[in-house]
């Protein structure tokens, strides 16, 4: 287990070095720091010696290793547009990102599970064909169309719900404020959620079908009938536990597109979360800002795949992870 | 005089119809009205030079006064503009056609370029074996972890940024399609590999490489063909992926600019205009995203019953 670990760790180091390379290259090919410091009114030979003092004549493995150290310590520039430490930026916009993501992820468990096993168990209804229908209507519809359909029916055209921004959002610690806190909040997180439930759903509902398909036709399924369980028992309990592996890789996989989905759906409710403030970064040609987004996001994505890796590890008991770790 | 009476061979398509894949799709009336459905969109779109009464390209053609028109359903409609225009004054009906266009294109490239990548890492991958096979596949996981998405809009935001707007909207229509092409490889590359492995076992390889053909050959005109099913089901999927793609990238402006519009780029020029009620704008070339996406996804899933190949899980 713990060479595993170990293994998975410096994988996860590896990723992260390549990506802060990455982030270095962008900040260094956008943009002259020096303009930026003084702009035109410094003389040639001035500017030259600026240059050297700061350590841009530098060769770029001496540059990167500096840029390595100050990520380190958390320094990863100031942001343009805000005056502000990028990280600070970031940390300000993470709560409204992660609550998203959490109230979709609640909605995907909620519902994909009780519909991929129903049209699993009763494939030829005609609530399955209905379900498996949208499913794949679901599928067709990119993330954004569905969030301008959802805000011009319930915002625009029945005004039921709000269009965009965060509302009444209640602090709680830090840069941290909620919007489970108050009917504001929820009527504000309601429709981004569900837009971006919609369309990872479908995906997992299809998933969860395909596998209970397969395990309710094995032996270990007919003999739990054959004992005479209550069919609840056995559809939830004995067969829905191995559905479990491959859903847990697909959501594995599926992390790196949820945050382009933020993007996305961030984009269309204006919801002040980094994928918004990300888009305008890049709108606004914030390279320090963008390179601390993608340091902050790899980042992000390294330790949740590490985690999905090491879930799957701990409930696959044929998983054998000194082989694994060897 | 008997000669006369010799019938005509069978056209491509009656030999199509009566194979056991068009007998499948006889049988599948859903299937049937999606490649309909599908036929129809593509020869509008591939007629669209032709058929559309303006070309919304030339500004010439653009008037200001024309903007805001309704669909023709609608009281205060005009009749020139059958779909309505939009806050430019251009004719959606015209735009649409256009953009359709423009969205097949670039998915139809950006999966070619993928299958050319993907089947010649897979087939190297799968026929080379040792340590350029999990070299290759090790990268093929790391590139499917990262979303095709979340690259391409970390790619074009970067060259954004880099190029400035103006030299980036000249180059947008290759930028997006080198991106959606070059992230997605690993879905041809894996089955192809699959694909591989199995086949090389078999004696016609052997006999193959018996008879003195070199290894590219025995790719290429003998194994190459046993891998057409997943190829085929795979690259109906990888379409309607590729337009999706392309849509989200361009309602982010990370795409096509509004001046040679997309299907994506038309939505989003739209959405602006939702809250003052310019519904049309938007709803009209989302729906035919939406339908031709589903359409190909249709047959995806039909092909996929249909060939039912062994494509690899996830």
């Amino acid at each position: 287990m713990i060479a595993y670990l170990v293994k998975r760790l410096v994988q996860g180091i590896a990723v992260m070095l390549v990506i802060s390379a990455l982030g270095f290259a962008i900040q260094s090919h956008l943009g002259d720091p020096l303009r930026d410091l003084v702009g035109q009114s410094l003389g040639q030979d001035a500017q030259q010696q600026l240059r050297q003092d700061l350590g841009l004549d530098d060769p770029y493995w001496a540059q990167y290793v500096r840029f390595l150290g100050r990520v380190m310590q958390g320094d990863l520039g100031t942001s343009l547009f805000f005056d502000e430490p990028a990280l600070q930026v970031i940390l300000k916009k993470l709560p409204a990102t992660l609550e998203l993501v959490f109230a979709a992820t609640v909605i995907i468990v909620l519902l994909s599970v009780p519909l991929g096993v129903y049209t699993a168990i009763r494939p030829h209804a005609i609530l399955s064909r209905v379900i498996m229908g949208l499913s794949v209507l679901g599928i067709s519809t990119p993330v954004f169309l569905t969030a301008i359909l959802m805000i011009s029916v319930f915002s625009v055209g029945y005004g039921w719900l709000p269009a965009f921004g965060r509302g009444d959002a209640v602090p709680v610690w830090g840069y941290w404020e909620t919007n489970f806190a108050s009917l504001d909040g929820l009527s504000h997180i309601l429709l981004p959620s569900v837009a971006l439930a919609a369309i990872m759903l479908p995906m997992f509902i299809r998933l969860i079908r395909a596998e209970m398909l397969e395990v309710l036709q094995s032996d270990y399924v007919k003999y739990a009938r054959a004992k005479g369980l209550h069919p609840l028992r056995i559809y939830y309990v004995h067969a829905l536990k191995n559905t479990l592996m491959p859903v847990i890789t697909l959501g594995g996989v599926q992390i790196g597109t949820m945050v382009a989905y933020t993007i996305l759906t961030e984009t269309v409710f204006q919801w002040p979360g980094m994928g918004f403030m990300f888009l305008e970064a890049v709108n606004r040609a914030d390279t320090p800002l963008i390179v601390a987004y993608l340091i902050v996001v790899g980042l992000i994505f390294v330790l949740t795949n590490t985690l999905v890796d090491l879930i799957y590890a701990l409930v696959n008991p044929t998983v054998k992870l000194a082989r694994m770790g060897a | 005089m008997s000669n006369l009476l010799i019938t005509p061979p069978p056209s491509r398509w009656a030999r199509f119809w009566a194979s056991p894949l068009g007998d499948s799709l006889r049988g599948n009336p859903v299937a049937l009205v999606a490649l309909l459905v599908f036929s129809v969109i593509v020869v509008l779109a591939l007629l669209a030079p032709v058929i559309a009464p303006f070309d919304p390209y030339d500004p010439t053609q653009i008037d200001i006064m024309n903007s805001d028109l309704p669909p023709f359903w609608i009281p205060g409609a005009e009749p020139q503009f059958v779909l309505g225009s939009d806050d430019q004054g251009r004719d959606m009906w015209s735009a649409i056609l256009y953009g359709t266009r423009l969205s097949l294109m670039i998915g139809l490239a950006a999966v070619a370029l993928q299958a050319t990548l993907g089947i010649a890492i897979g087939l190297a991958a799968g026929y080379l074996g040792g340590r350029v096979d999990s070299l290759l596949m090790r990268l093929a996981d790391i590139q499917l972890s990262f979303s095709t998405l979340m690259l391409a809009i970390v790619v074009l935001a970067v060259t954004h940024a880099m190029w400035g707007a103006a030299v980036f909207d000249r180059y947008a229509v290759v930028a997006v399609i080198a991106v959606i092409g070059l992230a997605e490889w690993p879905q041809y590359a894996r089955t192809l590999r699959a694909t591989v492995l199995a086949e090389r076992q078999k004696e016609y390889v052997d006999s193959a490489r018996v008879l003195g053909f070199g290894p590219l050959r025995i790719m290429l005109r003998h194994i190459l063909p046993n891998a057409m099913s997943p190829i085929f089901v795979i690259s109906t999927v990888q379409v309607g992926n590729a337009i999706i793609a392309e849509a989200s990238l361009s309602f982010l402006g990370l795409g096509l600019p509004a001046s040679q519009p997309s299907l994506g780029a038309l939505i989003a020029s739209g959405f602006d205009y939702i809250f003052a009620g310019s519904w049309w704008i938007t709803a009209l070339p989302g729906g035919v995203l939406v339908v031709l996406v589903l359409v190909i996804n249709l047959l995806g899933d039909w092909l996929r019953d249909a060939l039912n190949p062994r494509l690899y899980k996830v």
